[in-house]
């Protein structure tokens, strides 16, 4: 019965100021521990009744394996670091077209955050899906939106993957399986539910025989509190959906810390309370968040259920580019910049001989040039049309599609009688 | 007419007890008198009709899926989806938890990837709690992602007051979703609009809003062959005339028809005709078919059962005055529930929710026919 075990939570200054009273040191946070507990991976071998007192695994400091034996591949690693890269430069370009005035809005900026991104979205298939918040210029990005489509979206271009008509916090792409974007948080839980159900229900109903489409739910600290995701979490365990909550925790809801907000900040532990496993893990490292997104990732395609993963990672930048950040200490800014994700990688990818500068100078030069041309591409596309205001309300507008006489159906006088075939 | 061709063709028909008088409402224009209806007499109850169709768009698609509290052991809340269960089994007929907000966005997501949910709100005022779902990830999401994203998703229930079941279960929400762009709401009478119209909502490709009435499932209508066939479907956006005349129109909808058909009845005793329509679609709002009849009749009158303010009445109203404010000789009349949360006291909801003698005496107001005054509510 070693698997169930009672994680005494760290004596944290809950009730205490952030301001007055700092966290001491980054690795004390919220029950990131030293020692290494038991992983995910023992799950499947023991009886539900026991899987149910597994309390979670803290995979928060996953000791890197000798570098005859590396958790990445040199192919793996320099598509993360491009992609963890894409995402930096892009965000920050964002805020000099916002401050320029090319872009309006509200736009919410992700750096800082890359690893989470980066570590859960590049081990998906294009069939899998990836619902976020309003901080989802970067999941679209790592889902495989092209730079150029998201940059034109933010500038309200016809161009945009959008046409314009959702914006920063709406981004959608039904080619690759980004369905939003939503403002409100907390309401992209449920709708990932729902992808995660029709997974299910096209194997089970629809019987075909190998969907094993998996959804990966991104949402904040904040939305832990909200009663969508606990409704949610429920309904996922109960039907053993195949998703992924990822709860990416900042520490910050625009200026509410966390430890005000919540009773129990641990939120990882809320997994377990409705049936799932809930991992803790060091979001600024990308390979940690890897190892854990495989894990949690693999058991969903196996049908085992859902997984909810705190990443514990920090956004450098403010809530949005409105927000002036006034009320974070900046000793805690200070020591979640020293963690930055692609420092840390960059000098993995080097120490372990995956790359060399040159080759990392060369991805950040390619990126550079990506940002820039779709900085261009967006400025130079039109802007919407006056008709394109009406458009797209409805995907049948009048009903019914069109007949085979090539008018609307509806339009057939038989059909106000009732009798019209359809 | 039609009353009399049913009592000759049907001998054995059997009518309901609201079947004494329902065969007054199924007075149909002259032309379609004409037509060959092959026996015609089958009646069926609104309740019937709601689970036929649900029956037939099931066994058609297999991604038409039932969710909500109720549905499948209960065999429903109001007893809509009995027998499904048996039939499609518990992965096609999900009984969810008391989330409304969790489950109508799981639905949302499964409409996302293709799949045709039915969502069941036990009455629509629970809708509340899952309003964000139905408005912002499901209305918006086709405007919002620019057409990559359609949602053919169902929402529907029971709306509206019910018979002394107090001010939290007693709320009409046709003007609340009929204000967003992005929903279709549809708001059937008869047997036959319940058929037709709910095929045609879970065919339909875009977010519908399905209001109900709890006090019209168990009325009986009788219902043509045509609707009895499993590919009948009406449109959506057309209303229906359900009484032709020619000095007033009453705009009416869901359980308000009935009355408006029965208030017809005593005003043609006292020498107006009244023209009933039956909207059968709050949004898509069926302009033209009402302001045809104005211009015809150039008098007004709406009635419904929701609160006065912001209403449905209000709304066409407005677009009556848009379009053919020439052709008025009378102020239009609007008739809604009391401005008030409903009470319970059986003799306080009656107050609260307009009569036939309502809508007669205001008809006959707006026929400039009575001298007093009603006190607005």
């Amino acid at each position: 019965m070693g698997f169930a075990r009672v994680i005494h939570p760290h004596t944290l200054p809950l009730l205490a100021d952030t301001r007055a009273n700092p966290i001491a040191t980054p690795s004390l946070f919220l029950g990131s521990t030293r020692t290494l507990r038991h992983t995910l991976t023992h799950t499947r071998s023991i009886s539900s009744a026991q899987r149910r007192s597994v309390v979670a695994a803290k995979v928060s400091d996953v000791k890197l394996k000798p570098t005859t034996n590396l958790l990445v591949t040199k192919e793996e690693g320099l598509e993360v670091y491009e992609d963890m890269i894409l995402g930096r430069v892009f965000e920050d370009m964002c805020a000099q077209m916002y401050y320029r005035g090319k872009m309006f809005g509200f736009v919410h900026l992700y750096n800082g955050q890359e690893a989470v991104s980066s570590g859960f979205i590049k081990l998906l298939k294009k069939e899998d899906s990836v619902v976020s918040t309003y901080r989802d210029h970067v999941h679209a990005l790592s889902k495989g939106v092209p730079a150029r489509a998201v940059m034109s979206e933010l500038f309200g271009k016809t161009t945009g993957c959008c046409r314009g008509q959702g914006g920063s916090m709406h981004m959608f792409s039904a080619e690759h399986n980004v369905l939003g974007g939503f403002a409100f948080i907390g309401e992209g839980i449920p709708v990932a539910t729902g992808a995660a159900f029709t997974s299910k229900y096209k194997r089970e109903v629809l019987k075909e025989a190998d969907c094993d489409h998996v959804t990966l739910a991104f949402f904040g600290d904040g939305t832990a509190n909200n009663g969508q995701f606990f409704e949610c979490l429920n309904m996922a365990a109960l039907w053993k959906l195949p998703i992924i909550f990822v709860v990416e925790n900042n520490l910050w809801a625009i200026g509410m810390s966390h430890l005000r907000a919540t009773s129990d900040p641990e939120i990882w532990k809320k997994g377990p309370a409705f049936g799932m496993p809930g991992v803790h893990v060091d979001g600024m490292d990308v390979l940690k968040v890897r190892e854990v997104a495989k894990e949690a990732i693999g058991r969903a395609r196996r049908g085992e259920g859902p997984t909810l993963v705190e990443c514990e990672t920090y956004r450098f930048r403010g809530h949005s580019l409105a927000d002036p950040d006034e009320l974070r200490d900046p000793d805690e800014k200070a020591r979640y910049a020293a963690r930055d994700p692609i420092t840390q990688f960059k000098k993995y990818l080097i120490e372990n001989k995956l790359a060399s500068e040159a080759e990392l100078k060369a991805i950040e030069k390619k990126i550079d040039e990506v940002v820039e041309d779709s900085v261009e591409f967006a400025d130079e596309s039109p802007a919407p049309s006056r008709s394109q205001l009406l458009e797209n309300v409805f995907a049948d507008p009048r009903g019914f599609g069109i007949g085979p006489d090539g008018r609307y159906r509806c339009e057939d006088p038989k059909f106000t009688e009732g009798t019209a075939q359809v | 007419m039609w009353g009399i061709l049913r009592q000759k063709v049907g001998g054995a028909t059997c009518l309901s007890p609201q079947g004494v008088g329902s065969h007054m409402l199924r007075l149909r224009p002259v032309t379609s008198a004409l037509r060959n209806y092959s026996s015609a007499a089958k009646e069926m109850t609104v309740r019937d009709a709601l689970n036929s169709a649900l029956d037939e768009e099931m066994a058609a698609d297999p991604n038409v899926f039932v969710m909500g509290e109720e549905v499948g052991e209960y065999q429903g809340a109001y007893k809509i989806t009995k027998g499904l269960l048996d039939k499609y089994g518990p992965e096609r007929v999900v009984d969810t938890p008391i989330t409304e907000a969790g489950f109508a966005g799981i639905g949302v997501g499964s409409a996302y990837h293709g799949l045709r949910p039915v969502i069941e709100f036990m009455t629509f005022n629970f809708s509340m709690q899952a309003i964000d779902h139905i408005i912002n990830s499901a209305a918006k999401s086709n405007y919002m992602s620019a057409g990559q994203i359609n949602v053919p998703i169902v929402f529907r229930g029971p709306n509206g007051p019910a018979a002394g079941v107090g001010a939290q279960h007693s709320q009409c929400y046709a003007a609340w979703y009929g204000s967003v762009p992005g929903l279709k709401v549809l708001v059937p009478y008869s047997s036959e609009d319940a058929r037709g119209l709910l095929k045609a909502a879970i065919r339909d490709p875009d977010p519908v809003v399905f209001l109900e009435n709890e006090l019209l499932y168990g009325e009986s209508f009788p219902v043509s062959a045509e609707a009895l066939d499993s590919s009948f479907c009406l449109p959506i956006g057309k209303a229906k005339i359900e009484r032709e005349g020619k000095d007033i129109t009453i705009t009416a909808f869901s359980k308000m028809v009935g009355y408006a058909l029965k208030a017809a009845e005593i005003l043609k005793k006292e020498g107006i005709s009244a023209e009933v329509i039956n909207l059968r679609s709050i949004r898509p709002l069926d302009r033209a078919t009402i302001n045809v009849s104005v211009r015809k009749t150039n008098r007004l009158l709406t009635v419904e059962e929701g609160f006065p303010q912001h209403g449905v009445g209000a709304e066409i109203c407005a677009s009556v005055v848009e379009d053919s404010f020439g052709y008025l000789d009378a102020p239009v009349e609007r008739i809604a529930g009391a401005d008030v949360p409903t009470p319970y006291a059986a003799n306080l909801e009656r107050m609260a929710f307009p009569q036939i003698e309502d809508i007669v005496r205001a008809a006959k107001r707006a026929c400039y026919r009575s001298g007093t005054m009603v006190a607005t509510a």
